[in-house]
Formats: structure tokens, C-alpha cells, sequence
């Protein structure tokens, strides 16, 4: 196998009293879409800052295509291209401005119109910066990532808070910018871009690395179970579910009863049969194939979005 | 360099389009002109007023780039330049550029307003007005640059801004001639930068000084520019939650240094007082109208 593009190695940062980063490591190789995946707070944009240069890490090891980014730092940033969690631009730059400035700075261009093409903003290419909605905002700071086509990309929350149209248009750019083999290191706390995105994903919390592996490799750990989640009008017994027909494991969360069945339709027959033998009544139930968010349950206890 | 440049084009562009940038360089300083020229012109003559209208104008920097520098700042645009492989010393100088190539066409045109609408009968020594102008942009520019690499927010450098301007105003000269001022304030006007930029051009405007003449307020001047901004480099902060360390404020202080040291020797001296004296003096304060009853 080649040399890994990114390498991080047993990464720690603390601001304060909180330990941000505890120890990651992971490694990414050319060509790949790789995710951190994490709720708020889990120290993904801790990692992206460190391997981009914005931040020094406490300890720990951290190579850029090579490159150490705080000693390169200016060699790494003709590689590298970013979208930050925030991108702000003055609010009377215009976009096509926005893009001829940055494409000045680097050694190697790509050309501005061809970008604005490629992100749909070619109605907008003369709109001021403060005129562009969060999607074209959005659409912009991945157009100015790529100016100096670079080897890597680091994309932070590049779908955050935007509506689910924009967010699949984003989708597409990263996949085709995968098609590129680009290699992609990005963060998110959407269960379904990690899914259709990441070649591998990595998940975080608490600032540590609690699993890694493919999406599928992910899903394959919380059994490949049907997960059924149940609202109750009664607190029912978490052991007398668990213990049904066609149920192989029970958790409680937020009030509603997770159930992880190998044989669905059997689990929903003896679950009715029990509830009316029990005098319970179902608010809601909702059937779902296992995703990463289980895994993520499963490892911590807690939703994603928590 | 070129990205200096490439910077300097795109902030005068921003500049251009910015309402309140064009209120405070052109519209502001032009009625200070027409505000000057109105009252005191008849008293001391044109070009005794224009000196400090045009200090102001230069002044005027120290204002802009401090509030532009912070609210960049604060709003992460600096946090997206950071990213590109830019550095501090082309960040800063940049501003510094585009900000004097902005403020000399005001100066022209201030000129140009005071010799055909207020009767200005020198020029004084144009070469002399330009070095001063351009080194007094300059220092101005980067003292605020100064002052926002302290500051955090764009309201505590209103704040300290504000008060370093109440002292440049009314210690300094500028709006009130230096001689007129009670002797402790001519004491402390010999420790502002500004006293040096209005001194200077009174000499070159009203005494058509040479720049060999002017040479203390040019190397005052200069010293403070290269202080201000090889500080202002020093402690620039590309991200908003970077803390200000104590070890920073100092180096900020330290900006007073060239300034302190002059002012100690102008203090021994009294070299600049006289100067400033010898300007008024030799006003070309217009005769009184004659008595039109005979």
C-alpha cells in the first residue's frame, strides 16, 4: 500500500479544561473520501483545524501529504484547499472576485469561470457576497477550495444547516470530485453523507476515536439488525422485550424502546400480542435497516444529534 | 509582493464600494475644509488652515484600518485568508497601500477646492507636502493597525480609538494653532505624532521649508512607521478567540517609544515649539476690508 496521504497519529489538544482531541489516530490514503463523523462538541473540527494548519497541536503527529503543517505551513497550503465549518468573505466582494483573488495566490489555478460553471453560480458571478443565500454562500466556499486544485481537500460541515435540496446538490460536487479520485477528508454529523460519501468513516466522540472502518464494515458491527422503535403509551420492561420473539436486543432512548430484530415481522407479531396482554397501547413505530447512527448508539448510548 | 498588490487592487475595490468608507475620506474631510476655510480662513488666511484640514484628512487612517482589521477579524474573514498562503506582512501592508492611494486623491482635490474657491495663494512646497502626507498616512495606518492588534472587538477599539483621537485633535495642533495652547499642553503636543505632521506641513505650506527643513518631523514620522508596523506584524491575529497576551500589550505600548524619545529631546530642545511659532507668525493673514464709508 502507498504512503497515506494524512497521517495522524495519537493527536491530543486541550483548550482549558476541556481535552478536545484524546489520542486520535487514523490514516487516509490518495483517491479516498474519508469521514469523521461526530455529534457537536466531539473535536472534528479540532482535527481538520490541526491537519489545515489553524491550530498547533499538544502532542501527537500529524503529516500532509508529507507535509508537517506547522513547519511547511506555507509549502501545505498549495495543497491543501478548504471549506471551513464558517467561510466569510467581505460583504461587498463579488463572487467571480472572490475566486480570481484566492486562484492569485496559489502557484497552480484552476480557472474561475470554469469553477463557477461546476457550482451552478454563473447567474450569480457578479452578486455580492452578502446578496448569496447559505447554499450559494456554501457553494462558493467549496468553488474557492478548489482554486489551486489541490491534492487534498478538507471539507468541514460542508452541508450544516443547509436545506435538503442544497444539500444534495453538495452531495454531487463530492462525488464527483471522488470520481476525480481527490483524496477528501470531511467532517459531518449527517448519519446519510457519511453513508453515501465516505469510503471509510471514522467515529468520534468525547474527543476520541471509537470506531473506524467502512460504512458497511461500521453497520456489520451492530449485527445487520432491522431496527424497530417503538413510542408506548406505558413504560414497559426493558428485559420482557428484550426476551420476544424475533428481538434480539432492547434499549431505552428518549423515552422510545429500541428493538434490533433478526426476523422483523416476527418481533412486530409477538411485540402487538404482548402489549395487548399487558394493557399498552403503541404511539408510534417506525422500521428502519441499521444505519451508522446504531453504531454510534450502540458505542455511546446516546443520538447522534444529542 | 505580488500579493501585496494583488490585496491592495482588491481593497481599494472594496474600499470604492463601501458607504461609509467614502463618507469618512472624502465627505467628511471636504467639510472639514469648507468648515475651516469658512471660519478661521479670514483670520489666518487659507493656507494656515489648510495644513491641518490636510492632517486631518491624513489622520483620518488611523480611524479606517483599525475598525476594518477587527471587524475582519471577528467576522472569520481573516480565518479564510489564513488558509491561502498569505502572510500577515502582505495582510497589513496591503491596507496600508490601499488606504494612501485612496487618500491622496482627496488631498488633490482638497487642493484644488482651496485655490479656486478660498483664494489660496501658495502651493507652499509641494514635494514637502507630498513626503509628509504620504509618510503621515502611513504611520497613521499603521497605529490603528496597532490598536486593533490588541483589541478584540470592534466596540473596545471605538473605545481606545477614540480616545487616542480626542488627544491627537486637541493636543496636538491640529485644530487649534500649537502657539495658541496653554504652555503644558505645547508640553505634551512634542509626545503625539501628530504635532510632527502638523508642524511640518504649516513649515512647508506656510514657510515653503525645504525637506532638508523638515527633517526632524519626516525622520519622527518615518520612525514611528516603521515601529508601528513592524509591531502591528508581530502581534497580528488571524483568529478571533487568539488572546491577547500581556507580553503583547507591552510590545503595543512600545509603539510610543520613537515618540517618547523625541519628544524627551524636543522637550530639551524646544526646537519644534519655535517652529511651530515661526509658522504662525509669518501668516498670510489677509488685510481687513478697507472702510468702505470713504
Amino acid at each position: 500500500m502507498s504512503t497515506p496521504v494524512l497521517q495522524v497519529e495519537n493527536l491530543t489538544k486541550r483548550y482549558g479544561e476541556v481535552e478536545a482531541l484524546r489520542g486520535v489516530s487514523f490514516d487516509v490514503q490518495e483517491g479516498e473520501v474519508f469521514g469523521l463523523l461526530g455529534p457537536n462538541g466531539a473535536g472534528k473540527t479540532t482535527t481538520v483545524e490541526i491537519l489545515e494548519g489553524l491550530r498547533r497541536p499538544d502532542s501527537g503527529r500529524v503529516s500532509v501529504c508529507g507535509l508537517d503543517p506547522q513547519r511547511n505551513g506555507q509549502e501545505l497550503k498549495h495543497e491543501i484547499g478548504a471549506a471551513l465549518q464558517a467561510t466569510a468573505l467581505p460583504e461587498k466582494m463579488r463572487v467571480i472576485e472572490a475566486l480570481r483573488l484566492f486562484a492569485k495566490f496559489y502557484k497552480r489555478r484552476r480557472n474561475p469561470e470554469e469553477l463557477l460553471k461546476r457550482f451552478g453560480l454563473e447567474e450569480k458571478r457578479n452578486a455580492f457576497y452578502g446578496q448569496l443565500s447559505g447554499g450559494q454562500k456554501q457553494r462558493l466556499a467549496l468553488a474557492m477550495a478548489l482554486v489551486n486544485d489541490p491534492r487534498v481537500l478538507f471539507f468541514d460541515e460542508p452541508t450544516a444547516g443547509l436545506d435538503p435540496q442544497v444539500r444534495r446538490e453538495i452531495y454531487d460536487v463530492i462525488e464527483e470530485l471522488r470520481r476525480e479520485k481527490k483524496t477528501i477528508l470531511l467532517t459531518t454529523h449527517y448519519i446519510e453523507e457519511a453513508e453515501r460519501l465516505c469510503d471509510r468513516v471514522a467515529i468520534v466522540d468525547h474527543g476520541k476515536m471509537i470506531a473506524l472502518g467502512t460504512p458497511r464494515e461500521l453497520k456489520q458491527r451492530s449485527g445487520n439488525t432491522t431496527r424497530i422503535e417503538v413510542r408506548l403509551t406505558k413504560p414497559a420492561s426493558e428485559s420482557t422485550l428484550k426476551n420476544l420473539d424475533g428481538v434480539t436486543d432492547c434499549r431505552v432512548l428518549d423515552g422510545a424502546y429500541i428493538l434490533h430484530c433478526q426476523r422483523p415481522p416476527q418481533a412486530i407479531v409477538s411485540l402487538v400480542k404482548h402489549l395487548e396482554a399487558d394493557g399498552n397501547e403503541l404511539v408510534s413505530l417506525e422500521i428502519s435497516t441499521p444505519s451508522l447512527e446504531d453504531v454510534f448508539i450502540e458505542l455511546t448510548g446516546r443520538r447522534l444529534r444529542d | 509582493m505580488r500579493h501585496t498588490w494583488t490585496l491592495t487592487v482588491n481593497r481599494m475595490q472594496l474600499a470604492m464600494r463601501n458607504r461609509a468608507f467614502l463618507f469618512f475620506s472624502l465627505i467628511m474631510p471636504l467639510a472639514f475644509l469648507f468648515l475651516g476655510m469658512g471660519i478661521f480662513a479670514r483670520f489666518v488666511g487659507p493656507t494656515y488652515v489648510l495644513a491641518p484640514v490636510l492632517a486631518l484628512t491624513v489622520m483620518g487612517s488611523f480611524w479606517g484600518l483599525s475598525i476594518q482589521l477587527v471587524t475582519f477579524r471577528e467576522q472569520g474573514i481573516l480565518r479564510r485568508f489564513r488558509l491561502a498562503p498569505v502572510g500577515a506582512g502582505a495582510m497589513l501592508a496591503s491596507s496600508i497601500l490601499s488606504n494612501y492611494a485612496l487618500t491622496l486623491p482627496t488631498i488633490v482635490l482638497e487642493f484644488a477646492l482651496a485655490k479656486w474657491m478660498f483664494h489660496l495663494q501658495s502651493w507652499g512646497n509641494l514635494w514637502g507636502v507630498w513626503i509628509l502626507v504620504t509618510l503621515g498616512t502611513v504611520t497613521f495606518a499603521a497605529l490603528g493597525l496597532t490598536v486593533a492588534s490588541v483589541t478584540n472587538t470592534v466596540q473596545e477599539t471605538q473605545i481606545i480609538n477614540n480616545l487616542i483621537w480626542t488627544a491627537f485633535l486637541f493636543l496636538s495642533g491640529a485644530t487649534v494653532p500649537l502657539p495658541k495652547l496653554p504652555m503644558w499642553i505645547q508640553n505634551v503636543a512634542v509626545f503625539l505624532p501628530p504635532t510632527y505632521l502638523v508642524t511640518g506641513l504649516h513649515r512647508v505650506m506656510v514657510l515653503n521649508a525645504t525637506i532638508w527643513d523638515v527633517r526632524a518631523e519626516m525622520l519622527a514620522l518615518a520612525g514611528g512607521t516603521l515601529f508601528s508596523f513592524f509591531i502591528s506584524q508581530q502581534l497580528f491575529r488571524w483568529e478571533p478567540e487568539e488572546k491577547v497576551t500581556r507580553r503583547a500589550k507591552l510590545w503595543a505600548a512600545a509603539t510610543i517609544i520613537p515618540f517618547l524619545l523625541l519628544g524627551s529631546w524636543e522637550s530639551a530642545q524646544g526646537q519644534l515649539r519655535r517652529d511651530a511659532r515661526a509658522a504662525f507668525d509669518a501668516l498670510d493673514r489677509p488685510k481687513p476690508p478697507a472702510d468702505q464709508s470713504h
